[in-house]
């Protein structure tokens, strides 16, 4: 499991990472990938939208199943990365590129897990 | 509680994700994942545990007679060593199940059921049994393994020496030796492509599993797991009991009337399908056009008005879009008809194309 130093963890394996301008990226951790298995779609939020932390943001589907994307902080969608509407692959091959939106006026960083301690609720489970 | 199959230990060697199904533990996928275990069913070789699967024997000098009686197809033409495909259905028409029949002789048979139907089945079987016949519940003393994919032949004759393999689809020999584990070998499988399917003493059921792996290396075999087998078998456009029918859902109404024989004097579910007559819904096959994947459940609509409802439906490795089943008013069902299916809400565009999606090149 990669578990990158540079970027924050919510429990539901979503990460975080704070870009210079104070926005913040949010993807699937490389548990969260594994776990699904090969992704085929990706069904992103609209521009605009705002969430608070915890609620469903969107959904990615595997062969298997769908399943949903919980926003890991509160914030408002400033921008989605549209490239993975056509390859949602992405997200199994580079977990931490495949950023899916871009947060702005983002609170609750403070509350997610850095990379040790995520590791630690992984094994715990 | 969950059983393990015999190739329990051997799914978790493979590195096997294991989830319950059917009150088995059974491997979803390896490593590979789905996508790759369907494409090389499609172009090489895969290989799926299904030792959930139910064996009933149904033997005795009135063994045809009761067949003929319990299953909607006709089994009177059928020769030694040939299976037959069957639905089995309720006085109403609904159906009980779908299953295979194994022909050894007029007084022989076994009967190939799905894992999550198999004790219900064998009640209702034993419940409607006439004359002289004895129907035992072999299960627990089968493992079944299957085969798959254009390369199986080639793959399973080097172990079988100079023994003839059936080669007919759906016709079957017992016993063969594969590296020397006395199995039962038949032309069948449930994945659209040329392939075996063999039955073993549950404890010969690893050594016969390695032995395969390690015989089709060179060829491309992996073992495969119950997403492959999903995603095979829908874009193969194979029905599975409890989505394309059930006990509401009769077998002319999903698509297989030509698997019920009405000109037959009798069987269970005869008079039932006379008295529904003709049917007013059809399962149909659909293109989703638009973005996301219909799974089964979702209601489906044309012009604004519901007409049914997805049994099935997923993104299919090999062609490249998602596809579902549904079950359509048979007003909508024309091929080219342009639906829209409600997918947790969001309504996503899809057309009705002919059955089945893939078809394997002769």
């Amino acid at each position: 499991m990669n578990t990158p130093k540079e970027f924050l963890y919510s429990k539901s394996h979503e990460w975080a990472k704070k870009l210079d301008d104070g926005s913040v990226l949010v993807g699937l951790s490389d548990k969260a990938q594994n776990d699904l298995g090969d992704l085929v779609f990706v069904n992103l939020p609209a521009v605009g939208d705002s969430f608070s932390a915890g609620d469903t943001m969107c959904d990615v589907e595997s062969v298997k199943a769908v399943s949903d994307v919980y926003a890991p902080v509160s914030g408002t969608v400033a921008e989605v990365n549209e490239m993975l509407l056509d390859t949602p692959e992405a997200i199994n091959k580079e977990p931490y590129e495949a950023w899916l939106v871009k947060l702005t006026d983002v609170s609750g960083l403070e509350d997610l897990l850095d990379a040790d301690a995520y590791i630690a609720v992984c094994e715990e489970e | 509680m969950e059983m393990k199959t015999p190739l329990y230990d051997c799914h978790v060697a493979c590195g096997g994700k294991i989830v319950p199904f059917a009150g088995y533990l059974l491997p979803v996928q390896y490593p590979t994942g789905v996508i790759a275990e369907h494409m090389a069913v499609r172009s090489q070789a895969g290989l799926f545990d299904v030792s959930h699967m139910g064996e009933v024997m149904i033997t005795g000098p009135d063994a045809f007679a009761n067949i003929q009686n319990l299953f909607t197809n006709d089994f009177t033409s059928m020769t030694d060593g040939k299976v037959r495909y069957s639905p089995m259905c309720y006085e109403d028409g609904g159906v009980v199940d779908d299953l295979i029949v194994y022909r050894y002789n007029q007084e022989k048979y076994l009967v190939v059921v799905n894992a999550s139907n198999r004790h219900k089945d064998v009640e209702w079987m034993k419940a409607h049994l006439s004359g002289d016949v004895t129907l035992e519940d072999i299960s627990d003393r089968v493992a079944q393994i299957a085969l798959q994919g254009p390369a199986s032949a080639k793959i399973l004759s080097k172990l079988t020496g100079d023994q003839e393999l059936p080669t007919k689809f759906y016709t079957f020999k017992d016993p063969i030796l594969v590296d020397g584990i006395s199995c039962i070998v038949s032309t069948t499988g449930y994945t659209g492509e040329n392939g075996y399917e063999c039955y073993c003493d549950p404890a010969d059921a690893p050594k016969l599993w390695n032995a395969l792996l390690e015989a089709g290396k060179e060829d491309g075999l992996i073992p495969c797991g119950l997403g492959a087998r999903d995603t095979l078998r829908l874009e193969a456009a194979m029905p599975l009991y409890g989505h394309e029918m059930d006990e509401t859902i009769t077998p002319v109404e999903t698509g297989l009337g030509s698997y019920v024989k009405m000109a037959k004097p009798d069987f269970i579910g005869k008079k039932g399908l006379e008295e529904k007559g003709d049917p007013q819904r059809a399962r149909v096959g659909l293109k989703i056009t638009g973005r996301g994947i219909a799974r089964e459940h979702c209601d489906v609509y044309a012009d604004g008005q519901k007409i049914g409802h997805t049994t099935s439906g997923t993104h299919c490795p090999f062609l490249g879009y998602a596809i579902a089943m549904a079950l359509v008013d048979l007003a909508h069902s024309a091929v080219g008809t342009s639906v829209e299916i409600d997918v947790r809400g969001r309504k996503i565009a899809a057309e009705v194309v002919p059955l089945p999606f893939y078809k394997k090149s002769k």
